[in-house]
């Protein structure tokens, strides 16, 4: 029994820190993008079309992942794709969470109307269909790095603040929150103070959650072809277009896909782990 | 200096019934507090007694300003203070503190010992908060290197204790203690309650202590209030309520006290 | 004079080593009242948990026998572990409020206890369950079958806790703190109901608790528990007599009587506290008079 117990711990922080390794690896890479692709993302070559990746036959040297029908390296369209990925990730998720917890808290402390309003904000919000809803707003505002992050806020800010709101009426019943009153605090500092750093934990989690649907609305967004408007490599997009040759070039379809499931994977199990260490309890 | 620091008037309140919430409308209200009138002198040591029900929290909260009264006065040193907003009763905060009944609540998990103490006085303006703090925790007999302790590193005892600090460290003239030896074992309750009892002498504070436990009130305090559903069923020292209990109430709830004596009649 | 429940030199650790019970031993006959007073964390309730097989996942037991009724419980199976807590023992716990579902309605959590874990069919459950009630004095028993838990008060609760707790004639049952949460005037109808039916039905109980007041009244026999240790085994007309252990001088003085005029405040101050741990890892200072 005891030893199951260390175990578990111990494949915790191995999950975590694959996950770590895996999304550090990818932010450097994509930082760097452009000093250390093969080739550039766009270049075609026709003569260098449906290569296969390295260790297969018919392979060149230098196209290490192989290229797609268009003669373009599919490892450096993967690593700008990234750029695309990572930026979204962080600017949407980030923005989505600083909305969603903003709104969740003083709805979730204040309660009366202003809760009374918030929630059936969030209930009719929730009430559309996510991934449609986006494609729609993008349609009327346009595409663009811009506009994917807007959307995502616009979609799924419901989801933290939900979240966050009951979080903060559990911490409304603790009697820290009553001392801080009767000590004077006012009602911002208490939501600063005493409530969000309890909330935090959540807020982590529920961040890297954020940033791996970011990941995956994007990849639907360029699937669709309403990402960024420029023919720029985005991992849906390459998905999109790897279809038609699937049978004969599998690669340009499946690296793109296994990077996004790693990725959005990677996101979640961070978080996971994270949020443990947070805890001053648990430390 | 006023004799009384506080003076109760024919106070009501009411709080929803959430036993009873009706599915479309509003909560109805159901009246906790009736009618309550009583002085509290200066350096007193008010002990506050009932079941559970009988209001007595609620009291403590409305004393304080915690909840807003809706009926009848609540006078602090003279100053109407029943309806006035958070904003004017700021300043006045520091006079009156409250210590908490559960340990595990009433102190932020994710703040250090030294930010528990030092918040409010850093939030009223005092200056060499570090040396307030190290003073607060000499008080109330815990060593200085808590400061930088989690509450969860304490025990229940020393939390509560750090409650108390954070209480006098604003040196206010009056402290509510809500039912805070409850939760503790007995040794921990004994040293509790001796501190408070030093403290009441050397900061010359006024006392009011909620309790259920009679037994605890009986070492504390020098008078007392009964309550019993929201009303006041009798007002003593405590020395007479003893003795000569009038009451029904609080007889009964005398005779249900289980003495650690072999000799007592307990039927 | 039968034995129900016999634990010898039972010693339980954290996972990380700590110890949290240390050697502990005793006994406890037919029909008698046993009682386990100590400091909170000083390890009382881990003993009942120990006893019932329900330790957190976090205590390993390092090593010690617990005997049932002769039966060595340590040596069971879980599941043969189960069935056999399941039939002679029962626990009647500390907080009525969250040791009730909340969902689910009290005549169906009794019932289901009889159907489901001690094999009752339909109708005789439903009658025990109303027969129980009656027993712990439960008016309008109607009524309270269909109720959910919130709507009843706290002395309410622990009522419906012991009935369930004496529903399967249990021989053992362990009383964990089960007045702490409750108002001085409940618990003394809670008391005496609990004393009533333990001479009722002769079950042998464990009353854990750290109010000597409560010991005085209910219990034959006590243990005294510091640190993990049982540092004093007596009766309890020895132990308000002539305690022993120099713990139980400090937990009898910090608990003075308040009819006393001269009763003073007397706190077990931690350097006492210390010195008496002390004394207790150097020498092994037990008390174990004649029960």
């Amino acid at each position: 029994m005891v030893d199951r117990q260390i175990n578990i711990k111990r494949e915790f922080g191995l999950r975590m820190w694959l996950a770590g390794s895996w999304l550090a690896c990818l932010f450097a890479v994509t930082l760097f993008a452009p000093l250390i692709s093969p080739h550039d993302p766009l270049a075609q070559d026709l003569f260098s079309s449906r290569l296969p990746p390295f260790w297969m036959n018919g392979a060149e040297p230098g196209y290490y992942l192989g290229s797609d029908s268009l003669g373009r390296d599919v490892l450096s369209r993967i690593f700008y794709g990234g750029r695309v990925a990572l930026s979204v990730a962080l600017l949407a998720g980030t923005a989505t969470c600083l909305v969603g917890t903003t709104l969740g808290v003083i709805s979730g402390y204040l309660g009366g109307w202003v809760d009374l309003f918030i929630s059936r904000l969030v209930d009719i919000w929730m009430a559309f269909p996510p991934v449609l809803f986006a494609i729609l707003l993008i349609a009327v505002i346009g595409t663009g790095l811009t506009s994917i992050i807007i959307a995502i806020v616009v979609i799924d800010w419901t989801r933290f603040c939900r979240v966050i709101r009951a979080e903060t009426k559990g911490q409304n019943a603790m009697d820290y929150v009553a001392s801080a009153r009767v000590a004077g605090r006012s009602r911002l500092g208490i939501m600063l103070v005493e409530i969000l750093p309890n909330v935090l934990p959540t807020i982590v989690v529920l961040l890297s959650l954020e940033m791996g649907i970011a990941v995956i609305v994007e990849a639907i967004l360029s699937f669709v072809n309403l990402s960024i408007s420029t023919d720029y490599p985005t991992w849906g997009g390459m998905i999109s277009e790897g279809r038609t040759s699937i049978h004969q070039a599998w690669w340009v379809i499946v690296f793109p896909l296994v990077t996004l499931f790693l990725t959005v994977l990677s996101f979640s199990q961070l978080g996971e782990g994270l949020k443990d260490r947070f805890d001053p309890v648990l430390r | 200096m006023t004799v009384n620091i506080f003076q109760i008037r024919d106070l009501f309140v009411d709080l929803p019934d959430l036993t009873n919430k009706p599915l479309i409308g509003k909560i109805p209200n159901l009246s906790i507090l009736k009618d309550i009138s009583f002085n509290i002198v200066r350096g007193d040591i008010l002990g506050i007694v009932g079941g559970s029900g009988s209001g007595k929290s609620t009291l403590g909260r409305a004393i304080v300003r915690l909840l807003e009264p809706n009926g009848g006065e609540i006078y602090f040193e003279g100053l109407n203070i029943t309806h006035l907003s958070e904003v004017e009763l700021r300043p006045l905060r520091k006079k009156f503190q409250m210590v908490f009944q559960d340990p595990m609540s009433s102190l932020n998990p994710r703040h250090r010992i030294k930010s528990i103490i030092g918040g409010p006085l850093k939030l009223h303006g005092f200056q060499d908060v570090d040396r307030l703090v190290t003073e607060a925790l000499d008080h109330v007999g815990l060593p200085n290197y808590f400061k930088s302790r989690y509450p969860h590193e304490l025990s229940g005892g020393q939390r509560q204790r750090v409650g108390i600090a954070r209480a006098i460290a604003l040196k206010p003239d009056f402290i509510l203690a809500d039912e805070i030896v409850s939760g503790l074992d007995v040794s921990s309750q004994a040293l509790v309650l001796s501190l408070l009892q030093s403290l009441v002498k050397e900061l010359g504070l006024t006392l009011v202590f909620i309790s259920h436990d009679l037994s605890v009130v009986r070492r504390l305090c020098n008078k007392i209030i009964v309550l019993q559903n929201g009303h006041i069923v009798e007002q003593a020292t405590a020395k007479k309520l003893f003795e000569s209990p009038k009451s029904d109430y609080t007889k009964e709830l005398l005779s249900a006290i289980p003495l650690p004596d072999l000799d007592q009649i307990w039927n | 004079m039968t034995t129900y429940l016999s634990i010898r030199n039972l010693s339980v650790s954290l996972v990380s080593g700590q110890r949290v019970l240390r050697s502990v031993s005793m006994e406890l006959s037919r029909g008698a009242v046993r009682g386990l007073v100590g400091e909170s964390g000083a390890g009382k309730s881990m003993i009942g948990k120990a006893i019932l097989g329900i330790l957190p996942r976090s205590l390993i037991i390092d090593e010690g026998e617990i005997y049932l009724e002769g039966v060595d419980l340590l040596s069971l199976t879980s599941n043969d572990l189960r069935k056999k807590i399941g039939t002679s023992a029962a626990l009647i716990p500390q907080d009525p409020l969250t040791a009730l579902n909340p969902s689910h309605r009290i005549g169906r959590q009794i019932i289901n206890r009889l159907i489901d874990i001690l094999g009752w069919e339909k109708p005789d459950a439903i009658r025990r369950a109303y027969e129980l009630l009656d027993e712990v004095q439960i008016p309008d028993a109607k009524r309270v079958m269909r109720s959910f838990p919130y709507e009843l008060s706290g002395g309410m609760r622990q009522r419906i806790l012991i009935a369930s707790a004496f529903a399967a004639e249990p021989k053992l049952i362990i009383a964990d703190e089960p007045t702490t949460a409750l108002d001085v005037t409940v618990q003394k109808q809670i008391l005496k109901l609990i004393k009533e039916m333990q001479t009722r039905h002769g079950t042998a109980l464990l009353f854990i608790t750290h109010d000597l007041g409560v010991v005085s009244k209910i219990c034959q026999s006590l243990s005294v528990l510091y640190s993990g240790k049982v540092v004093e085994d007596t009766s309890v007309k020895k132990f308000f007599t002539k305690p022993k252990h120099s713990y139980s001088r400090a937990l009898l003085a910090a608990s003075p009587k308040y009819t006393d005029p001269k009763s003073n405040l007397i706190p077990v101050p931690e350097k006492v506290l210390s010195f008496v741990e002390n004394q207790i890892s150097l020498s092994d200072e037990v008390w174990m008079n004649d029960r």
